[in-house]
């Protein structure tokens, strides 16, 4: 299979490689797909409860070459980015922008899971922290 | 061990491609996939050559030299097959490869046996040539028997004696498989064939000229070949049929001029049939030298890469084993993108992304590997024509290329937090 340029730039280059504390109340993981499928990627976003802006991403992909582009490509473009506008990438912006062929569209569709997953692990641990604020109180 | 094995500087594949070389004088890329189909041998394209100019007369016709120089080429064809297996040159049926073959013997069997039973017995790691065909004949009444094999790869001879019954005709098991090279107990499976009656059909596209196999020593009663899977041109294959003890008889799949006995009408593809036969003449006299040269290569490139990798696991048996294959999981690594990393290496992969039908290795399934462990498996095919450097090149790239990705895997991280992956709820479980 012929991958794109993007692909193998993103498969040799990597962006945003690592791991964050999963315990810290700033950092939302998302672990999404499961190993007998052959894709699994760890997104972790860190967000400035002030802002809600994104200030780092970081991951982690088992999965083909496709994924793995899909899942760089991801940490770069929601970093910098609020919650609510990171909520609106969508995989077909992904599809399109590595030119990912039809077999490899679900790489996509897995890495904006990622994403949703990471900021809902986000939004859950400000909601415990919020209330257990307000249960203080 | 003879110098005609090692040609480094001859590599039939060095003209073909866009070279580059590696720093220690690798021409790349590397090929190391010699199970899904080897170069031709330059002394095989010698011999055929001729039959492509002047003596490319028809085999079939009797009346004058061109038909004769063809039906000479031939016939020695057949001699050298024959001699290679423990045949006799009538037993041979040309082909159009070993798909061909085992779909004659097989459906040949079924229905020239009829009336005798409508039972098959194969088992589940087979080659799709011999399981699809298997699967059509169960929509036309048939009834098969899919054996399981074990972790190692092998069939339970007890489990196969259990299954026969008085309405088995054929069993069908495979000399060698393609993805593991795990090699089956043939002269066993024979032995119980014979003495229960019953024909005995082995796939040896892989296992022929590579492993001494004999028909009557080993009870085989059909045996598909294939010539490109030992140097020879693609498009040719033969199917070995026994003439006594017992005389089978195999219903023609194509009809026609009633050329091979009857059983393959065709016009015989003579320079192919000619470069079958040189392929197994060279086999024959090198065997033994060339399995010690790719079992050294395959052990070679073994212990290098187990030496330097964790959670390296070699699937199917190492004993029962053709001498050139290695295949090898990587845990925490998927499959295509270790050949993306090793682009400039061909080998093949279980992973379902690089399969057509996008679904892990059956075979490596088979031997209940689950399917994480299959989307990681690599299948190294080791050929006469590979060096020594190139198996060093080989295992250090893959062991750099394993490396990156283990840092970029999460389950690599996870395991080495120890988390069991087994327990652990995977979002995607059951949806891909």
């Amino acid at each position: 299979m012929a991958y794109s340029d993007k692909v193998l730039d993103h498969y040799s280059h990597p962006r945003n490689v690592g791991a964050m504390d999963k315990n810290s109340n700033d950092v939302g993981t998302g672990l999404v797909g499961a190993p007998e499928c052959g894709d699994v990627m760890k997104l972790q976003i860190k967000v400035n409860p002030e802002t809600n802006v994104i200030e780092d991403a970081k991951f982690k992909t088992f999965g083909c070459g496709s994924a793995i582009a899909s899942s760089s490509l991801a940490t770069e473009w929601v970093k910098g980015k609020t919650i609510a506008e990171a909520l609106e990438i969508k995989n077909t912006e992904i599809v399109k922008e590595l030119a990912l062929p039809p077999v490899k569209i679900h790489c996509s569709v897995l890495a904006e899971d990622a994403i949703k997953a990471a900021i809902n692990d986000y939004k859950t641990k400000s909601a415990t922290k919020v209330e257990a604020v307000a249960s203080h109180q | 061990m003879s110098t005609t094995i090692v040609p480094t500087t001859a590599n039939p594949t060095s003209a073909v491609l866009d070279h580059s070389t590696a720093p220690n004088g690798v021409k790349l890329p590397v090929y190391m996939d010699n199970h899904a189909t080897t170069p031709l041998d330059p002394r095989v394209l010698d011999e055929m050559l001729p039959y492509f100019r002047e003596k490319f007369g028809n085999a079939a016709s009797r009346n004058h030299p061109f038909g004769w120089a063809a039906e000479e080429g031939v016939e020695q064809a057949r001699e050298r097959i024959a001699k290679l297996i423990g045949a006799t040159a009538k037993e041979i049926i040309f082909t159009s490869g070993a798909t061909e073959s085992n779909n004659l013997a097989i459906k040949g069997v079924a229905e020239m046996y009829r009336e005798k039973g409508n039972h098959i017995i194969t088992q589940v790691i087979e080659h799709k040539a011999v399981l699809d065909t298997c699967k059509r004949l169960e929509k036309q009444g048939y009834r098969v028997t899919y054996l399981p094999v074990s972790k190692d790869g092998l069939i339970d001879l007890e489990e196969l004696k259990r299954a026969i019954d008085d309405k088995t005709i054929l069993v069908s098991i495979m000399s060698a498989n393609n993805e593991i090279g795990v090699v089956q107990p043939i002269a066993e499976i024979g032995k119980i064939c014979h003495e229960r009656g019953v024909l005995f059909h082995t796939d040896g596209v892989q296992a022929v000229g590579k492993i001494p196999i004999d028909v009557n020593k080993m009870n085989i009663d059909l045996m598909s070949i294939t010539a490109h899977k030992i140097y020879g041109p693609k498009g040719v294959g033969a199917l070995y049929v026994r003439r006594k003890n017992p005389r089978v008889q195999v219903s023609a799949l194509i009809d026609g001029g009633g050329h091979e006995r009857g059983m393959r009408s065709g016009t015989l593809n003579v320079p192919g049939i000619v470069g079958l036969g040189k392929a197994c003449e060279i086999c024959m006299n090198d065997m033994a030298a060339e399995a010690a040269y790719t079992s050294s290569l395959r052990d070679r490139l073994k212990d290098k890469i187990m030496g330097s990798l964790d959670e390296c696991y070699i699937n199917g048996s190492v004993e029962h084993r053709l001498p050139g294959n290695l295949n090898i999981s990587f845990a925490y690594v998927e499959g295509e993108s270790l050949l993306m990393g090793i682009n400039d290496i061909a080998v093949s992969s279980g992973s379902a992304c690089t399969s057509a039908t996008l679904e892990p290795s059956y075979v490596l399934k088979g031997l209940g590997a689950g399917d994480d462990l299959a989307h990681s498996s690599i299948r190294f095919g080791i050929g006469r024509f590979n060096t020594e450097a190139e198996v060093d090149y080989v295992a250090n790239k893959l062991i750099d290329v394993v490396l990156r990705l283990r840092e970029l895997s999460p389950l690599y991280e996870m395991a080495k937090e120890g988390i069991d992956l087994k327990t652990v709820k995977w979002a995607g479980e059951g949806a891909h």
